[in-house]
């Protein structure tokens, strides 16, 4: 579904994503993790059409969708969510929602974006009534809204970047469900970038472990997790951060 | 209720009133009204989704002089030259806007970028003086006998109250138009945060130029609507920093977020011209604009909803008005 090969992307002199390929079958929810500053954002941005590759190709059903912009690539059928929620706070909650709907679906009827919505709000358990404002929304709900708006684009492939960032264990767990329904009620591919290894790994088929930009694993979660490198890589940090708090006490 | 009642009564008033009254002056000064009222609610179809142009005064001028020259020079009937003149506008606004939308140009910085527009387009008109004649004004040769329907000239105020009147209510449907289509939400969107936008599928480009196109043809009519009204046209009445400024003020003060904002602010600036140009006469030329910058800051930061926009809010306790 998705073929990713030699992709790279500087930003001057400073190299982001370093020569990275992979591939996505349909169907699969594929984990990328990685420390900090490794690169996973930057790639999510680039196959989202936010950034533009410095080189490289990546190709979504057969078509070159690198360096396209990102109105286009949601038309294409990929979806992303922000790590950081990012709603229209002047429209309500179903407003947020349709306006996805009518544009990323490629301003279809505007019948056809509400349904688009109403779907996809229920999907992620939010309220479907046009007048809910996202005032109340804490971080969870906005997480789901993330996500609803996403879902109603009717994307083939999803992008979603830390989803669980800023959830407590239950919210996570259902966070992390939510991902696995959608795969496997809507058909819909994933992608999931995640800071926090745990809860991913119990639903990823595949997972792909970059640093410094470069991709050091990939395979199952349990290979994964027991790859010297990557134990490396993480503990390397953590490591770090113990004696940097050492040396401040 | 009074919301759907509301627009009929007043368009039954403005309809009957002048077969009550219909002294010239009083007609005049609602014939103005009109006009101004739909160049500023045109202004307001993009101006209301934070995209702030103070290039509207170069649209306008566009209007009024390419549909007098083209009637002078090439005995073309406005009815051509109107549209023309809007094409004009529209290419004029996608020349300045894509290029901003590209590199990222919003806010402060655009409102800049269009300053210079209209600064322009006031130059160009001052300084062709052998073709526009400068800085004297310029006058579209009268129709034979006075007026004519090809012409677009009649010397009756009746008959053009009643035109500036069915354009302004156009002017006011295409705007409820806007505001409740799609394009609403995309624009408000983009006004928040580009990048999201982008992300739920908005083209942000095409949405820009698209309402940007809108308002400033709707402007060069309205400028081809007043040259045709007025039959005298020069660079500073019709185009430049002055005119694009009192389209802000006067959109600001009605308010912006509101359908008949616009046009309050037009009522209020133009009685507020008359009455200083009445009272003072012209030692007190270009004191309304001393008033409107001093109000327009107040507004700002005390009434940002506009006159209207505050009335509404206290009236329903809407959470949005459209």
């Amino acid at each position: 579904m998705l073929e990713v090969s030699g992709l790279i992307k500087r930003f001057g002199g400073f190299t982001a994503v370093s020569n990275v390929s992979f591939q996505v079958g349909q169907g699969e929810i594929l984990g990328l993790i990685g420390p900090n500053g490794s690169g996973k954002s930057t790639i999510f941005n680039l196959l989202s059409g936010t950034l533009a590759p410095t080189g490289g190709s990546i190709r979504f059903q057969g078509h070159e969708i690198g360096g396209l912009p990102p109105y286009r690539i949601i038309n294409q059928g990929i979806g992303r969510t922000f790590q950081i929620p990012r709603p229209f706070k002047r429209l309500s909650l179903f407003e947020n929602v349709a306006l996805a709907g009518y544009y990323g679906q490629g301003q279809p009827s505007r019948a056809k974006a509400f349904e688009a919505a109403e779907r996809a709000l229920t999907m992620v358990g939010l309220p479907t009534d046009r007048d809910a404002g996202i005032g109340g929304l804490g971080a969870a709900g906005l997480k789901k809204l993330e996500l609803a708006k996403a879902l109603a684009t009717q994307p083939k492939l999803l992008l979603a970047d830390e989803s669980l960032g800023g959830l407590d264990e239950t919210e996570m767990d259902q966070a992390a469900d939510m991902l696995r329904r959608i795969r496997a009620e809507l058909g819909i591919t994933i992608i999931w970038v995640e800071h926090i290894m745990g809860v991913l790994m119990r639903v990823v088929d595949r997972v792909m472990v970059l640093d410094h930009g470069e991709m050091i694993a990939e395979g199952l979660p349990a290979e994964v997790s027991a790859d010297p490198r990557v134990i490396e890589v993480y503990l390397g940090t953590d490591a770090d951060a113990v004696q940097a708090a050492a040396v401040r006490v | 209720m009074t919301n759907r009642v509301l627009p009929w009564i007043v368009g039954a008033v403005l309809i009957a009133l002048p077969f009550v009254y219909s002294a010239p002056y009083p007609m005049h000064l609602m014939v103005v009204v009109l006009i101004w009222s739909f160049a500023y609610t045109s202004w307001s179809v993009m101006g209301r989704f934070g995209l702030v142009s103070l290039g509207h005064g170069g649209f306008f001028g566009v209007g009024a002089y390419s549909t007098a020259l083209l009637w002078n020079y090439y005995h073309l009937s406005p009815f051509l030259g109107i549209p023309i003149a809007m094409v004009l506008a529209v290419t004029l606004a996608i020349v300045v806007t894509y290029p901003c939308s590209r590199f990222r140009i919003t806010g402060h910085y655009f409102a800049l970028v269009t300053l210079a527009l209209s600064a322009i387009v006031q130059q160009v008109a001052t300084a062709s003086r052998n073709i526009t004649g400068g800085s004297l004004g310029y006058t579209p040769e009268r129709a034979q006998g006075g007026g004519h329907i090809l012409a677009f000239q009649f010397t009756d105020k009746l008959t053009w109250y009643f035109i500036a009147l069915g354009v302004w209510a156009v002017g006011l449907f295409v705007r409820w138009r806007v505001d409740h289509s799609m394009i609403a939400y995309a624009l408000e969107a983009i006004a928040e945060d580009e990048d999201a936008a982008g992300a739920a599928g908005v083209n942000v480009t095409s949405e820009k130029l698209k309402i940007t196109a809108l308002s400033a043809a709707m402007t060069a009519f309205a400028g081809g609507m007043y040259c045709q009204y007025q039959m005298f046209i020069s660079p500073d009445t019709v185009s430049g920093i002055n005119v694009s400024l009192q389209m802000v003020f006067a959109a600001v003060v009605g308010g912006i977020y509101v359908l008949p904002g616009p046009t309050v602010g037009a009522i209020i600036t133009i009685l507020l011209a008359e009455g200083l140009r009445i009272f003072f006469g012209t030692g007190a030329l270009g004191w309304d604009n001393l008033v409107y910058g001093t109000l327009l800051v107040l507004f700002i930061i005390f009434l940002p909803q506009g006159l209207v926009g505050a009335a509404w809010t206290r009236l329903t306790g809407a959470r949005r008005t459209a």
